[in-house]
């Protein structure tokens, strides 16, 4: 039996982990993420869990203590956002290359400059070619879902990636909601130990880690890397059915809502999915034939199951939660818009970049979102490509 | 036990044969000595910062580390050995892991000095349990001999090279080792290559067997950066000594103590005058570099004889 409670995405988390009790947390505070490793603290300090907290001097040497601990053969976890995530950046590449499935809780925030603190995905989306998984959450349930699933799908034998369970700082992190837990130890039966084949401290059989690579061996070592993320398809998906088993909730790649019949449809991550979800509760009661696509897994990117949702929509904005400095839109658009070129007949589509530094984003912006494309519909005129959202200015805003 | 080359020198090399550093680099024998002086039955995780030492001795597909080896980046040796640290607790505590482990971190000054202080000094507060081993070769050697915050005064190196109107570098050497004791870790050591290696052996046998967080700066020269003839290594470590240009110490548990204490401190040009990267102190209108590199010679070493009464 679940149990009802009520809780933050952050608390959330931090159960799931304090269910989970890894080897090792390295921790360093930024907000929004803060409250995951001090909650934590909390349980080892009531020795509810056993795990070596590490308070680190830096989200660089987070990572770096995540790394040699799971390298020894343990199973290591730690929690940031923003600046946090980009203090990291070197070491996502070194341990996703070792190929170590270290757990990172990414409560998603703006990346600064100016400085910014609230949600947008400008933080995971500079990650995006790390070689980390990456899995979406929209709401607190999610969080606690996802982070579950998340280990087995990161120490399968033909996947062994590093993985960042994401979810939208403030919004879900501090938003207090009903949440279904898990009862302690059928969580712990479903998460499973972590047996590495090779690790520092096997007695039986010494292990090096991270050598220099040279050009006869450096691009088979990439490819095998890339294959892993191909695998890690499958990984999602079976932990997922796994999963629904298990607990009764079902995840998958994407979410599709209310997609059978959609004309005008949107592919979006996050909390805003439950804003589209309301609108189009909305709309449909008006007879509007609106859709959702919703990304739960950006890495590996599910392109495939992507454009087959988007079969038969006339028109599609893909909503971009960062910008990417592309100078042609951001980069759910870009993936999306390649992912769809296979199809035989590709729908309009438009890239609406919005909520950049936790601008807020209402059912009535999803409105007009939805309501422009039937413009388009109408109309036959696509108009601009790359939009950005509720922008203040002096022109005529599309939207 | 006393020490016995013979004996030490008779055990299995733990840093094998094979590695790729220069001839006449200080940094391999520090890697035999160290591991040396584990105790024979004892494991080993060596944590290496990146540097001419990583990109020597874990060439993949080869290895010449018989203990387990973890490379992870330039300034983030220390964090990764907390990480490994915490995996012993963890292990321990799960009674999943057989026989005792010491945790060696070794990095150059570039990875110990500059880009991984940080790091450094967050795992020493942490009093985690390693030794962290730095080969001193005063610049960063790796990328072609750029000048570290270890770089001495007047010492050439390719980003402060002498030339008509430079003397080499302008800024005195950071004194790690100092920085290191005021961490109030239990135990601190300077040493280098000297004799039969008597100094090494014992301070890195009293740092790794010390529990908790320890530190050994090991002066070691570099025949490309300081340009002296390969077979010149043991008499530039015996000049280091001899001039007070780097003393033997140890700081145990806050209490400083000097190893030696040369019978007649040599001048300090007798240490110079081996190595190329001083050639230009030597030129006429340059004895000012000469003297005033002895003042601060003389200034640290009277200090330390003070802080070691």
């Amino acid at each position: 039996m679940s149990i009802k409670e009520r809780m933050s995405g952050n608390e959330a988390v931090a159960y799931a982990m304090k269910q989970i009790e890894p080897d090792v947390f390295a921790a360093f505070p930024i907000t929004p993420s803060t409250e995951i490793p001090q909650y934590f603290a909390q349980y080892v300090a009531d020795g509810k869990v056993s795990t070596e907290f590490v308070t680190v001097e830096s989200e660089h040497s987070s990572m770096s203590a995540c790394m040699g601990a799971e390298a020894a053969g343990c199973r290591a976890v730690t929690a940031t956002s923003s600046a946090g995530l980009a203090f990291m950046y070197e070491m996502l590449y070194v341990v996703a290359s070792s190929r170590l499935p270290v757990t990172l809780a990414c409560v998603n925030r703006a990346l600064t400059g100016p400085i910014n603190i609230n949600n947008d995905h400008s933080d995971s989306m500079g990650a995006r070619d790390s070689g980390w998984i990456q899995i979406y959450a929209e709401n607190n349930q999610e969080a606690y879902d996802n982070y579950l699933q998340a280990m087995r799908i990161a120490e399968r034998a033909d996947v062994r990636l590093p993985i960042m369970v994401c979810q939208d700082g403030f919004i879900t992190s501090h938003a207090v909601e009903n949440i279904l837990l898990e009862n302690d130890e059928k969580v712990k039966k479903f998460v499973g130990e972590y047996r590495p084949e090779n690790y520092l401290l096997n007695s039986e059989r010494p292990y090096a880690v991270g050598p220099y690579d040279t050009c006869p061996y450096y691009m088979e070592h990439k490819v095998q890397q890339a294959e892993a993320m191909k695998n890690a398809k499958q990984a999602i998906l079976d932990v997922a059915a796994d999963f629904e088993k298990t607990f009764g909730r079902s995840y998958g790649l994407i979410e599709k809502y209310k997609m059978d019949d959609a004309e005008a449809a949107l592919v979006l991550i996050g909390s805003t999915a439950g804003t589209a979800k309301a609108c189009i509760d909305d709309m449909r009661s008006r007879g509007m034939k609106v859709g959702l696509v919703k990304i739960r897994a950006f890495r590996p990117f599910p392109g495939e199951e992507i454009a087959a949702a988007l079969e038969g929509v006339k028109a599609v904005a893909v909503m971009d939660k960062s910008e990417g400095f592309t100078g042609c839109g951001g980069p759910v658009y870009s993936e999306t818009a390649a992912a769809c070129i296979a199809m035989e007949n590709i729908p309009v589509m438009i890239d609406v970049v919005y909520g950049l530094g936790g601008r807020d984003c209402r059912v009535e912006d999803i409105e007009r979102v939805y309501n422009h494309l039937f413009e388009i519909i109408s109309t036959g005129e696509r108009g601009p490509v790359y939009i950005h959202m509720g922008q203040r200015s002096n022109e005529k805003e599309v939207l | 036990m006393a020490y016995n080359h013979k004996t030490e020198l008779s055990k299995p090399e733990r840093f094998a044969p094979g590695h790729r550093l220069c001839s006449g680099c200080g940094a391999g024998i520090l890697c035999r000595a160290m591991t040396r002086a584990l105790d024979e039955k004892d494991r080993a995780v060596i944590v290496n910062a990146t540097g001419c030492l990583e990109v020597s001795s874990f060439l993949y597909p080869y290895t010449a580390w018989e203990d387990s080896y973890i490379h992870g980046a330039f300034e983030n040796a220390s964090a990764i050995a907390s990480g490994v640290d915490a995996a012993i607790k963890m292990k321990k505590k799960k009674g999943d892991i057989e026989g005792e482990y010491k945790v060696l971190v070794i990095g150059g000054d570039g990875g110990t000095y500059d880009i991984g202080f940080q790091s450094l000094s967050g795992a020493m507060e942490r009093g985690t349990d390693m030794t962290y081993f730095c080969y001193d070769n005063e610049a960063y050697m790796n990328t072609g001999i750029q000048r570290s915050s270890s770089t001495p005064r007047f010492a050439s190196a390719t980003t402060t090279p002498a030339g008509k109107v430079s003397t080499g570098k302008i800024q005195d050497k950071k004194d790690l080792t100092e920085i290191m004791a005021a961490h109030n870790i239990p135990y601190v050591a300077q040493t280098t290559y000297i004799g039969n290696l008597k100094d090494l052996h014992e301070k890195s046998h009293k740092a790794i067997y010390t529990p908790g967080a320890a530190f050994v700066n090991v002066m070691s020269p570099c025949p490309r950066g300081w340009q002296y003839p390969t077979e010149d290594l043991a008499l530039l470590c015996k000049m280091a000594v001899e001039t007070c240009v780097w003393p033997l110490y140890e700081v145990i548990e806050g209490q400083w103590y000097l190893n030696y204490e040369p019978k007649k401190k040599l001048p300090v040009e007798e240490f110079m005058k081996l190595q190329g990267r001083f050639r230009h102190c030597f030129k006429p209108g340059n004895e000012w570099t000469i003297e005033e590199a002895q003042a601060y010679v003389d200034k640290k070493w009277n200090r330390l004889l003070e802080k070691a009464k």
